[in-house]
């Protein structure tokens, strides 16, 4: 187990909201083609509010926090909440286009200690990333405010979100990071909007092209490693949670709402209107998420990846079940490993067909397949 | 580098949180993540810049936890050592100004 595996442990072991995202803002200056936000900027908390809501956050224990948006530059008072979260020591890690970090900007960054920073570039090439940006120049100026963050000794990564746009690039956006010298990693997740349209999940990449993505050893590192099913011998697998969201992180939204993570838009509470420890101890949202079990999943539970995918409990929520499974985990799962997902209903087992290699499963009487 | 001459302070370029009984220390320079039981935790909170350290283990370690002074000393001065190379501590044979900058 690493370090932060067991601090991760010890967390969810005293029920401390270790880690947290908070969007200080939903406006952008861009208008990416797979964005799951509205960009809506009414409502947002104050400067007091953030602040406030960052102190209440650290007395429950969080540690590591994710300033991020849409944009969080576009804040004017963005450094004020980062040198804030800062001076109670919080470890800081500032999510942003870069599109708006000037020299003076990086040099503010690095002085305050900001941990990471983390840049989403979807292409090497300009026609291609500004097209998804929607904002002609986004490329240059985002590769200039990497630079700026480089000669800071800042540290840098980028996230190449794999799109039809730029199916693909994904190689030379990895030479790219390299030339530039920071982290890259690629994200395959598109998800729905928060108001529930699907129509961006047209843009994910085709299976070929996810497993194409996943057996390229500079995208997931051991090849081998990465794709091989984790062993099932572990009996208590069942007793897990499918992730963090609720347990050890946390997400609050520009207007002051508490969810699970920003994947996962179950409002939990508002900090307009309670204090944020009681939320996380005693909402009953939380107190309901923080009740399922993998073994409380009809679905899941019975799946035969069950031990190893890495269901997220937010697109199962958004699909419409808290308990249900992630369509899109189960496209991952099957595309990663090869392995047919199979589901046992009753005394039968049956392999799954269809869209990602999973139907929904109906209740079955035990009859063939 | 000696305990008896050696003064510690808490560099602001560190991340800190207590989890329970132990204290997860972070470096904002090279991100590496320390874990400290409650013998670092102490040595840590009483990093001040104007407690020598050879007092903070006289105090906190010796006072408070079965082990020798001799082990005290050279265990504290390794765990200083380590914090100091990835700037979480700032060490100097004077005593260092509140909040200190690396």
């Amino acid at each position: 187990m690493s370090l932060l595996d067991e601090v991760d442990r010890k967390a969810m072991a005293l029920g401390i909201p270790l880690n947290a995202q908070l969007d200080i803002t939903w406006r952008c200056n861009e208008r990416c083609v797979h964005c799951y936000l509205d960009h809506e900027g009414a409502g947002e908390m104050t400067t007091a509010e953030i602040k406030d809501a960052i102190r209440q956050m650290h007395e429950s224990g969080t540690f590591f926090l994710s300033v991020s948006g849409g944009e969080p530059l576009l804040r004017r008072d963005c450094f004020e909440i980062l040198e804030y979260a800062r001076s109670l020591r919080m470890s800081v890690k500032l999510k942003t286009n870069a599109t708006m970090i000037g020299p003076k900007e990086a040099a503010r960054i690095r002085e305050l200690g900001i941990g990471e920073v983390q840049i989403s570039l979807y292409s090497h090439e300009d026609e291609v990333h500004d097209t998804i940006t929607k904002l002609p120049g986004s490329l240059r100026r985002t590769i200039e405010g990497i630079r700026n963050l480089t000669a800071n000794d800042v540290k840098v990564s980028i996230s190449n979100v794999l799109m039809t746009h730029n199916a693909g690039h994904g190689l030379a956006v990895k030479q790219l990071a390299d030339e530039l010298g920071v982290i890259f990693h690629i994200d395959p997740t598109i998800t729905p909007k928060l108001d529930g349209d699907r129509s961006i999940l047209s843009l994910n990449i085709s299976e070929n092209q996810l497993e194409q993505a996943y057996h390229t050893e500079e995208f997931v590192g051991n090849v081998g490693e990465f794709c091989a099913p984790a062993s099932s011998a572990d009996t208590d697998y069942l007793d897990n949670y499918s992730c963090s969201a609720g347990h050890t992180y946390v997400y609050i939204s520009p207007t002051g709402e508490v969810w699970p993570c920003v994947q996962f838009p179950m409002k939990c509470g508002s900090l307009r209107e309670q204090k944020f420890g009681e939320i996380w101890r005693n909402s009953p949202a939380f107190t309901e998420l923080r009740s399922v079990h993998l073994r409380d999943m009809p679905t899941c539970s019975q799946c035969n990846h069950a031990s190893y995918c890495s269901r997220c409990p937010g697109l199962a929520y958004v699909e419409g079940d808290l308990r249900g499974p992630s369509s899109k985990d189960c496209r991952d799962s099957f595309v990663r490993t090869g392995i047919p997902v199979s589901i046992q209903t009753g005394t039968t087992s049956r392999v799954a067909q269809g869209a990602y290699g999973l139907v929904q499963i109906a209740a079955a009487t035990g009859a063939g397949a | 580098m000696t305990v008896e001459t050696t003064y510690i302070a808490q560099s602001t370029a560190a991340a800190s949180s207590t989890l329970g009984d132990d204290t997860i220390i972070m470096s904002t320079k090279d991100s590496t993540v320390f874990m400290l039981n409650s013998v670092g935790t102490a040595i840590w909170k009483s990093a001040d810049g104007a407690t020598p350290l050879a007092r903070i283990v006289a105090d906190k370690i010796c006072a408070e936890f079965d082990v020798s002074s001799e082990q005290a000393m050279t265990d504290a001065k390794e765990f200083v050592e380590k914090l100091a190379q990835h700037g979480i501590l700032l060490v100097s044979t004077e005593p260092l100004p509140p909040n200190p900058q690396n």
